[in-house]
C-alpha cells in the first residue's frame, strides 16, 4: 500500500522516479519509536545502577578493605572490611561447583546422547528441569533447611554419634543447597554447548568403529569443553549474588575466624551487604562501606557474567557457522 | 544415533550408560525431595494437628494415659517421628551404658514393669523399636536372650521422656495461666484453618481484622495479609516490568539493526546478572528517595518502590523469553509481509506477535512466578505487615516473611511449621506457573517447527 510508485504533482525536478512511500506511516513510527524508547530505559537504568554504585563504591575501595579481617563491629567505616566475606562466598560457590558440575554434564549428556526426544523420562527430566529454574530461591533456602540440615544432617549426627556437627548450618549445607538451585544453569548450558558439535564428527567417529562412550569421552566432550565452562561460570555468578537460599543454610551475622571446615558457618558478601544495608545503627555513616561492599560484590558477579555472555555469543556464531 | 548394543557385547559401555541414566533421574528425584521435605515440616499445620494456642487447659496426666498415645504426643507437641527418634537415640546410647555389664547384671538392668500405658506405647513405636532393639542385641551378646525385654526398656526410655516433658508442660501452663487468665484470646488455636484465613476479633480491636503478628503471647497467623502484600508488589513489579520488557522484545527482535541487536542483547541480559541484593540496595540507596521526590507521597518505602525494584530484576526474564519467541517465528512470515508493503511495525505487530503470542504469554507468567518468589529485593525495600490495598503503603510478601522470621522460630514450633506451611503454598504457586509457562512454549515450538 505505500510503496506504490505515485508521484505527487509539485515533484517533477526528480531526476528518476524511484520507489518511495507514499506518506510517512505515523502509526508505525510511533510505535517503532516507542519501542525503542523502552529499550533504551532499559539500558539508562542497568547504566543507572553500575553507574551509581561504580560512583559512589569507588572512594571506598582500597586494598585494605579487600584484603583485611574487620573488628566485631564491622559498621565502623574506620575498621570496616570484606574479606572474610570474599572467602566465604568463594569457598561455598567451589564447593558447589564440585558438585553441580559432573551432576549437570552427566545429565546434560544424557538428554543430548542418549535419551529419545519423544520418550516419557526425557518429558519429564526435561520439565522437573524446568521447573527446578523457576522455584524461588527461599523456597531451596527452605529445602536447604528441612532436607540438608533437619533430615540428613541429623541422622548423620545420629549415626556417628555426635552431637550436632552435621545437624547446623554450615558451608557443605550451604553449597549443596545451591547446587540444587544452579543445576537447571548448568544443565541448560551444557546441553546448548553439546548440540552445538555437528553431528558429522560424532558419526565420523562412529565409522571409525569407536563406541559410543568413547565417541562422548574423546571427541563430543573436549569439543563442548568451552561451553561447560560458560555454563559453570553462569552457575557461579547466580549462586555468588544469590542470598535467600543460605539465610538458614549457612551464612553467619558475624565470625572472629575464617571457616576452615565444611561444618563451619561463614560470612558472606551477599548477606553482608543485606546486613549492612538493613542493620546498621547509622546509614548515612554506613553508606560508603556498603557502596563499597556492592561494588566489590558486583565486579565479582558481572566479571564473571560478561565472560560467559562472551562465550556464548562466540560459541553461538560458531554454530550458527558450523551448520 | 549410534548403534544399540545390549550389556553382553559391551559391560563397560552398559553399565556407564545406565550410571548415565541414573544420574540424570536425580533431577526428578531433586524436585520430588523439595516437595517432600518442605511438606514434611508443614504438614500438622495442612492436617490441623498442630496447636498454638497460649494458653492450653492442662489435662490431668491419668486422663492423658488413658487415652490414644498419639492424644499424648499431640498435646506435647512431638510428632509420631519425633517419637521414633527418641528411640534411636536410646539404642545408640544403650550400647556404651551395656557394654561394660556382666551378664548376671544384665537382667537387672533391664527389669522394668510393663503397664497397659507402655504397652500402647509400644505398638505405636514397634517398626522402628524392632530395627533398634534387634541392632541392639546383635550389637552387644550380651543381651542375647533378652530380646523382649530389651524392647520394653526402651519403651520405658520414651515413657520417661515423655513423662518428663508432660511434667515441664504442667507446670509452663500453671505459671502461664496466672498472667494469660484474663486474656480471652489466649486459648484460640491460632494455627488453625479457621484463624489462618478468616479475620477474627481480637481483644482490644473493635472488628474482625486479617493480623499476622508472629510475637509475643498470642501469636496471630493470618496468612490473607502475606498474600495481598505478595500480589501487590508481584502486580506493580509486572505492570512496569512487562510493557517494558515486551517493547524491548519487538524492537530487539523485529525493528532493530543486527549491530544495535548485537549490543542491546547482552546489555539486557548483563542486568540479569545483577544480584538481587545489589537491586534492593540500589533501591534503599537511591531509587527510594528519587521516587519519593518525583511522586510526593508519605511513606519512603512502600510497596511502589519495592514493585520497581522488583521489575528491574524481572525485565530481563520477560524479555529473553519473549525476544526467544519473536525470533522463534520463521523468517518466512514476516518476508511474506514485508514484501507485500507492510511496514516493519505492522509485520512485527500483526504478523509475528500473533505467531509468537503463546511465547508472550509464556514471558509473562514466568515472570510472574520470578516476581512473586523474589526475596532479597521485597525484604530490603519494604517489610511491615499492614492489612492494606493501598500500593503507597508498606508491606509484606510471603517470601519475605519466610526469610526474616524463620531465624527466630523455634525448629518444630508452630511458627516454624506455618513458614514451611507459607514456603510449600509458595512452592506450589511457582510450579503450576512453571508449568503452565514450559508447557505453552514447548506447544509454540513444536507449532512453528511443523512437528505436531
Amino acid at each position: 500500500m505505500s510503496t506504490a510508485p505515485a508521484q505527487p504533482p509539485g515533484s517533477t525536478a526528480r531526476p528518476a522516479p524511484r520507489l518511495t512511500r507514499q506518506r510517512t506511516d505515523w502509526s508505525s513510527a510511533l510505535w517503532t519509536s516507542a519501542t525503542l524508547l523502552g529499550t533504551s530505559f532499559i539500558l539508562v537504568l542497568l547504566i543507572w545502577i553500575v553507574g551509581d554504585i561504580v560512583v559512589h563504591g569507588l572512594p571506598g575501595l582500597s586494598w585494605r578493605f579487600v584484603f583485611t579481617t574487620p573488628k566485631k563491629d564491622f559498621f565502623e567505616p574506620g575498621s570496616a572490611a570484606v574479606l572474610p566475606m570474599v572467602v566465604g562466598t568463594t569457598i561455598r560457590v567451589l564447593v558447589m561447583t564440585i558438585f553441580v558440575l559432573p551432576i549437570g554434564v552427566i545429565t546434560a549428556i544424557y538428554l543430548t546422547e542418549y535419551a529419545h526426544t519423544t520418550s516419557i523420562y526425557t518429558r519429564v527430566i526435561r520439565s522437573a528441569i524446568a521447573n527446578l529454574a523457576g522455584v524461588p530461591s527461599i523456597v531451596f533456602g527452605l529445602f536447604g533447611l528441612g532436607f540438608f540440615i533437619n533430615f540428613l544432617g541429623k541422622n548423620i549426627d545420629l549415626a556417628i554419634g555426635a552431637t550436632s556437627r552435621f545437624g547446623h548450618p554450615s558451608v557443605l549445607w550451604a553449597s549443596l543447597t545451591l547446587a540444587v538451585m544452579t543445576l537447571p544453569v548448568m544443565v541448560i548450558a551444557t546441553e546448548e554447548s553439546l548440540k552445538a558439535i555437528t553431528p558429522g564428527l560424532r558419526e565420523a567417529s562412529l565409522a571409525l568403529g569407536a563406541t559410543k562412550l568413547q565417541t562422548i569421552t574423546r571427541i563430543v566432550l573436549p569439543n563442548a569443553m568451552p561451553g561447560i565452562l560458560t555454563g559453570a561460570i553462569l552457575a557461579i555468578s547466580r549462586a555468588a549474588g544469590e542470598v535467600a537460599p543460605i539465610l538458614f543454610t549457612g551464612a553467619a551475622y558475624y565470625m572472629a575466624d575464617l571457616p576452615t571446615k565444611l561444618t563451619d558457618q561463614f560470612m558472606d558478601l551477599g548477606y553482608h551487604t543485606f546486613v549492612l544495608s538493613t542493620q546498621s545503627p547509622d546509614i548515612d555513616k554506613t553508606r560508603p562501606i556498603l557502596y563499597a561492599t556492592v561494588l566489590v560484590l558486583l565486579m565479582l558477579t558481572f566479571t564473571l557474567n560478561a565472560f560467559a555472555i562472551v562465550a556464548r555469543a562466540r560459541m553461538r556464531r560458531a554454530m550458527r557457522a558450523g551448520h | 544415533m549410534g548403534i544399540h548394543r545390549g550389556h553382553r557385547a559391551r559391560p563397560l559401555e552398559w553399565l556407564v550408560e545406565k550410571a548415565i541414566l541414573a544420574v540424570s533421574f536425580s533431577t526428578i528425584g531433586v524436585v520430588f525431595l523439595i516437595f517432600v521435605f518442605i511438606g514434611r515440616e508443614a504438614l500438622p499445620v495442612f492436617t490441623g494437628h498442630i496447636s498454638s494456642a497460649a494458653l492450653i487447659d492442662a489435662i490431668p496426666a491419668e486422663k492423658l494415659k488413658a487415652g490414644p498415645v498419639i492424644d499424648l504426643l499431640d498435646y506435647l507437641g512431638l510428632s509420631r517421628g519425633d517419637a521414633l527418634e527418641r528411640v534411636v537415640r536410646n539404642a545408640r546410647s544403650a550400647r556404651t551404658d551395656f557394654a561394660g555389664l556382666a551378664p548376671a547384671d544384665v537382667a537387672d538392668a533391664l527389669a522394668v514393669e510393663p503397664d497397659e500405658f507402655t504397652g500402647r506405647l509400644a505398638r505405636v513405636l514397634e517398626p522402628t523399636l524392632s530395627v533398634e532393639s534387634g541392632d541392639l542385641v546383635k550389637a552387644l551378646p550380651v543381651l542375647q536372650g533378652h530380646e523382649a525385654e530389651v524392647k520394653a526398656w526402651l519403651v520405658h526410655k520414651v515413657r520417661n521422656v515423655l513423662e518428663l516433658l508432660m511434667e515441664v508442660r504442667s507446670e509452663d501452663f500453671a505459671e502461664k495461666s496466672v498472667t494469660l487468665a484474663s486474656a480471652p484470646d489466649a486459648r484460640v488455636n491460632t494455627a488453625a484453618w479457621r484463624y489462618l484465613l478468616l479475620p477474627y476479633q481480637w481483644k482490644g480491636y473493635d472488628k474482625p481484622e486479617y493480623i499476622w503478628q508472629p510475637i509475643g503471647n498470642i501469636h496471630k497467623y493470618n496468612i490473607v495479609p502475606l498474600f495481598v502484600g505478595s500480589l501487590k508488589i508481584t502486580l506493580v513489579g509486572l505492570l512496569f516490568a512487562v510493557p517494558l520488557a515486551l517493547g524491548a522484545a519487538i524492537y530487539v527482535s523485529q525493528l532493530a539493526r543486527p549491530k544495535v541487536k548485537e549490543w542491546v542483547k547482552p546489555a539486557i541480559e548483563l542486568l540479569a546478572g545483577i544480584p538481587s541484593v545489589v537491586v534492593g540496595s540500589f533501591a534503599l540507596l537511591v531509587l527510594a528517595s528519587t521516587m519519593q521526590n518525583l511522586f510526593g507521597y508519605t511513606t519512603r518505602l512502600n510497596v511502589f518502590v519495592a514493585g520497581i525494584a522488583l521489575g528491574i530484576a524481572v525485565i530481563p526474564l520477560v524479555f529473553s523469553i519473549a525476544e526467544d519467541a519473536l525470533t522463534s517465528v520463521p523468517r518466512s512470515y514476516s518476508q511474506a509481509a514485508l514484501a507485500i508493503g507492510a511496514s516493519q511495525w505492522r509485520t512485527a505487530w500483526d504478523i509475528v506477535l500473533p505467531a509468537a503470542l503463546p511465547g508472550v504469554f509464556a514471558s509473562v507468567v514466568l515472570g510472574f512466578g520470578r516476581a512473586i518468589g523474589e526475596t532479597m529485593i521485597v525484604l530490603m525495600v519494604c517489610s511491615a505487615s499492614v492489612m492494606s490495598w493501598s500500593i503507597f503503603d508498606s508491606a509484606r510478601s510471603i517470601t519475605t516473611t519466610i526469610a526474616a522470621e524463620m531465624a527466630e522460630a523455634v525448629a518444630g514450633g508452630h511458627h516454624y511449621r506455618i513458614l514451611f506451611m507459607l514456603g510449600t503454598m509458595l512452592f506450589g504457586v511457582t510450579f503450576v506457573t512453571n508449568f503452565i509457562g514450559d508447557l505453552v512454549i514447548n506447544r509454540l515450538k513444536g507449532r512453528l517447527e511443523g512437528r505436531k
